[in-house]
Formats: C-alpha cells, structure tokens, sequence
C-alpha cells in the first residue's frame, strides 16, 4: 500500500488528477494510445447524446464502444396506423433512455441514469413501407457471388441500432424496447457488437477487426461526412451485412500475405505503397519487383473511392461469439454502412468486392439487411412522423 | 358502466374494496348514497359520468392552468371493457396544498384509486378525498401505488395510443394532460384485484 499511496501521491502532485491507480504510464504503439493522465475520469457514464434534430443520432457520431443492432418482422395485417402507434412509442422511450431518464414504466429504472453516450437509431426496411402501402426507398441488395446468406441474420423491417460505451447500458435498452416493440412485431435477429472500450483509444480512431486490421481508415470524416451520408431531409439508409472472419485459415497466412490480401500494413495501416495510416493509396507506384505496390487484388484496390459523393460512412463492429468444442471461433463483423443511397454508393463497391478482392477468402457475408433511415424528430415529433403521420 | 354482475365476477376482496369504498364515498356525498348501491361503482364511487364532455386535449402534459401539471404521464394498453390504469407524476408548484378530487377521460370511466393492505393482501379501492398534492410538492402515481384507474375503456387502448385526461381540482380547476399507452406486464392488481400480485402477461393488440 505504501508503494501506491506514493504513486498516486506523486501523481496529484504532478498535476495528473484522481487518475486512479493502474495505468498512469503512456503506452506508446500504434494505436494512437493516448497518456493515461489525459483521460477524465468518472465521465464515461454520465455523457449524453442529443436525440433531438434534423438528423438521427447514431451515425456521425465517433462509434460507442458497444452495440446490438435488433430487427424485427411485423405480422400480416399490420397496418399504417400500427406502426405509428409503434414508432410514437419506441420514439419516446428512445429520447427518455438517451438522456439518462427512464422509459415510462421501466422496472429497471436504476439502469438508465448512465447513458454513456447511448443512441437509439431506427431503420425502416422494405417490408415495413409495403405494410404501410407506401413506396420503399431501398430495395434488397443483389444476390453477390460471395455471399453465404443465412436466413437469421437477414432482413427485417425494423431495426434499432443501440449504441453506448456500456454493455449493461446496451442491455437495457434493448430490452426496454424490445418490450415495448413485442405487441407490433416480433424479434427477427439481434447482432451484438463491440469495439475499442473508451479510454483504450483517442477519440476517432480507426477500429481494429478481430482479424487485427486496421477497419475504416478511408472513411468520410468531419466535413467529408456530409456529401456521402445525408439526404436534404435528414434522411440516409443502412446497410447491414455479417461478415464471417475464417479465422483459422487466416491464421495460416504469413503477415506479409496478410497485408497483400487488404493492401495495408497490419501494424500502421498504411496503403503499400505509402508509410502513414492516411496516406492516400498510390496505385501507380512499383515496388522493388516492378509490380504495383498495391496490389490489383487486394481489399484496398478494389474498394477505394475517390469521389466524395460516392463514399459510404462504414460504422462497424466486431461479433465474437462462443467457439464450438473444437476451439473454432465464432467471430466477424457487423458491416453497418450509411450512405445517401445504396444503389448508387454501396452497391457498386460490394460489386468491385465480390468480383476480385483476394480478402474474400478469408471473410463470408452471412447476413444482410438493407434500411431506410428517416430523419430524426423535434421535442413534440416522433421517429418516421414524415413517412407514416 | 360496470354492473354489479360484472363486479361480482371478481374475487372477494375487490367486491370487499368495493364495498367499503361506497361507504367512504358515501360519507362524502351524502346524498347519493341510494345510487351507489344501484350502481354500484361509477357514479356512486368516483366517476363523474354526468358531465363528461371531452376536454380539449393538451398537446402534451402540461396544465393549462397554474395549478397542477402531470409529469411523464403513461396508460397501460389493455382491450376494450377491462380495467387499466394511469400513472404519472402530479406535480404542485403552487404555495398551497391542491387536492385532485376527481379524473375523468373520454376513454372510459375513472376513479381515484390508492392501494391497501385488507385481510393480508394488497387491495385497490378510491382514495378517500382524492389525493392531496402538497404545496412544492409532487404525488407519483405508480403500478402497486395510487393510479388513476379506467373502469371500462369504450374500445382496447392499444400500445401507442395517447389518451386524453382531465384532473378535477378541490377549487373547480382542470388539469388536462395526454398520456401514451404501453404494453406492461405489471400493474395486475388493475385487472384482476382478487390475485393482485400476481403478475400477469403483457397486453397484446
């Protein structure tokens, strides 16, 4: 004990605050770790935010350490006026949950007052336009030669994405509104997910996969964001695709084998044929060998988009699910991807994939599922007023 | 309405509560103490079935006077003729005590409720002089506490639904306010006051 109490002695004389106990020591690496003195403490539950706006939260923002995306199907019969009822519902315990207020008639309510960054985002699928007899703005993807699609992790016509630096926050929203979405539509699949917890990493970084790749590096950001994700109206649309990762033959990969495949060093995240994380990708340059320092194959290649228009905001996160007896993992991403309109943006890049991405050897969508995203509400409105008031 | 039929298909203690409460009532209306045996809970116990022209509706739970106003107002959903209840937040930011004497809803005939202990179980029956709201003061309305309870809905009150109520105040002032109805598990003693902790299963559309 006396060894700490002159650690953290020496720390508030320093000036490092109620910084407590392990992890006053920077880490340098590549992760962009920041010096543990740098972090505030105590301020992770307790932020908030904004429900309210133009535009739903859940997708500009820096992604919250944890997620369960949740898709429902709504039985025959049900009709306009139902899903009003339903979103007017599911809208008010979304901005009571968000802002660390319980629902109305939450049993659990000492589980809401840290929000730790909750949102709640909702997704309209096409089923949900069909039921309301309305014209959907997005239709199912194209069958992809790669694809492995498994009925339990695909469609729906409602999704909430639930978002927030805590799992039991997580937890009880989904169950909040899984109760109060349960007398319209039953449960078709939910997705957890995770990511970097916070205070592991500086804000706004790029994620790593469970596969140690550096996964979003060419997304929009800041300013960036705007001309690729969001309608006039505040509206955008959702992607959701599983990706199974084949770990075991990935493990059978040299790093530089696994670096060809993506197109970026796995360390950095640099393109090939550059030295930082954000250098632009150099698809003229040779190698040593005279052959393109980015491979015409690789995940990089076949992806990139230069056309600021024709960007798709990636919001991923990581599944991790229970090996079986043999020690094989179950783990992946939950591809979530924003763009204004998946026809014109999504589409043509999961194309280029399916076509020649030598990373398709070791990734297998198992799920997919396309929404649209109305735009968010003012005080007295609620979620999908626009489409079914 | 309900009629005594339909209250005597509940189990004793309710009918129990029932009975009690129409003597209570009965001390403060005098008069009317014939018709409540007649019919037996509404007009003789708290409803105000007379004058039930639809308030106007606030937008939102706000009084329209400076009176009282309903914080977080909620209904349970249920079908049309069973029991169900209201809650909320009844907030006095006046310097004076303010006494709800009555509710009243177009959706279906209320009556103030308190739950209590009678022969060992937790019974509901009208609250005895409504309910007092102290001055700065605030009176929650809770499943297995006071609530407002809707002793018929005309029509099932559906998840989602917002339901216009009207609070009437000692002074003759109205507190209107809306309330959104959700599916709750809870809250049993509204349906079946005979097994009142029992839980019961959601109301489903």
């Amino acid at each position: 004990m006396t060894s700490r109490r002159h650690l953290l002695t020496g720390a508030a004389a320093a000036g490092l605050g109620a910084a407590a106990g392990a992890g006053l020591t920077a880490v340098a690496g590549a992760d962009n770790v920041v010096p543990a003195a740098a972090v505030e403490p105590l301020t992770t539950g307790t932020a908030t935010v904004p429900f309210h706006g133009p535009r739903q939260a859940g997708i500009a923002e820096d992604p919250p350490a944890h997620a369960a995306f949740v898709a429902f199907t709504l039985p025959a019969g049900t009709d306009r006026r139902a899903l009003a009822r339903m979103m007017r519902l599911l809208t008010d315990d979304a901005r009571r949950l968000t802002q660390g207020v319980p629902a109305l008639g939450d049993t659990d309510a000492t589980l809401a007052p840290l929000p730790s960054r909750l949102t709640v985002t909702f997704g309209l699928g096409p089923g949900l336009y069909r039921a309301a007899g309305l014209k959907a703005p997005v239709a199912d993807l194209p069958e992809f030669r790669i694809d492995r699609l498994e009925r339990r992790w695909s469609g729906g016509d409602l999704l909430l994405q639930i978002c927030a630096d805590d799992p039991l926050t997580v937890a009880h929203t989904q169950r909040m509104l899984i109760k109060d979405t349960r007398p319209f539509a039953a449960v078709r699949w939910v997705q957890q997910g995770f990511r970097r917890s916070p205070g592991v990493q500086a804000p706004e970084h790029t994620q790593r996969n469970v596969m140690g790749q550096l996964d979003g590096t060419a997304n929009p950001r800041g300013a960036e964001i705007d001309p690729a994700v969001w309608n006039a109206d505040g509206s955008t649309t959702l992607v959701v695709r599983r990706v199974r990762a084949e770990m075991e033959t990935w493990d059978i990969l040299s790093v530089a084998d696994k670096e060809n495949a993506v197109g970026r060093r796995l360390d950095s995240g640099a393109p090939l044929s550059g030295a930082q994380e954000h250098d632009e990708p150099d698809f003229t340059k040779l190698d040593a060998s005279g052959l393109p320092a980015m491979p015409d194959f690789s995940h990089v290649t076949r992806a990139h988009v230069t056309d600021p228009a024709l960007k798709i905001l990636r919001r991923p996160y990581n599944y991790d699910g229970a090996p079986n007896a043999a020690g094989r993992p179950d783990s992946g991403l939950i591809f979530a991807s924003y763009q204004k309109d998946i026809a014109r943006q999504f589409v043509p890049i999961q194309q280029r994939l399916a076509e020649k991405d030598l990373l398709n050897e070791w990734i297998t969508p198992i799920g997919s599922a396309v929404f649209a995203v109305p735009p968010g509400c003012d005080e007295d409105g609620w979620i999908g007023e626009q489409v079914l008031g | 309405m309900l009629t005594i039929h339909e209250i005597s298909r509940h189990s004793g203690n309710y009918s129990w509560a029932v009975a009690d409460l129409c003597s209570m009532r009965t001390n403060v209306l005098r008069a009317a103490a014939a018709l409540a045996v007649a019919t037996l809970g509404l007009a003789g116990c708290g409803g105000s079935g007379s004058d039930a022209a639809a308030p106007a509706p606030a937008p939102s739970a706000t009084a329209t006077a400076t009176t009282l106003t309903m914080k977080d107002p909620w209904v349970k959903a249920g079908p049309a003729g069973e029991m169900t209840a209201a809650f909320g937040t009844i907030v006095n930011d006046t310097d004076a005590d303010i006494t709800v004497t009555s509710a009243e809803s177009p959706a279906s005939p209320l009556e103030l409720h308190e739950m209590t202990m009678k022969d060992g179980k937790m019974v509901m029956q009208p609250k005895a002089g409504g309910f007092v709201i102290k001055a700065k003061g605030d009176h929650e309305l809770a499943p297995g506490g006071d609530h407002l309870m809707l002793m018929k809905p005309a029509k099932a009150i559906e998840p989602g639904d917002e339901v216009t109520f009207t609070l009437k105040l000692a002074g003759g002032q109205t507190v209107p306010f809306t309330a959104i109805a959700k599916p709750f598990a809870g809250a049993g003693e509204s349906y079946d006051p005979g097994h009142s902790m029992a839980p019961m299963g959601s109301a489903a559309p």
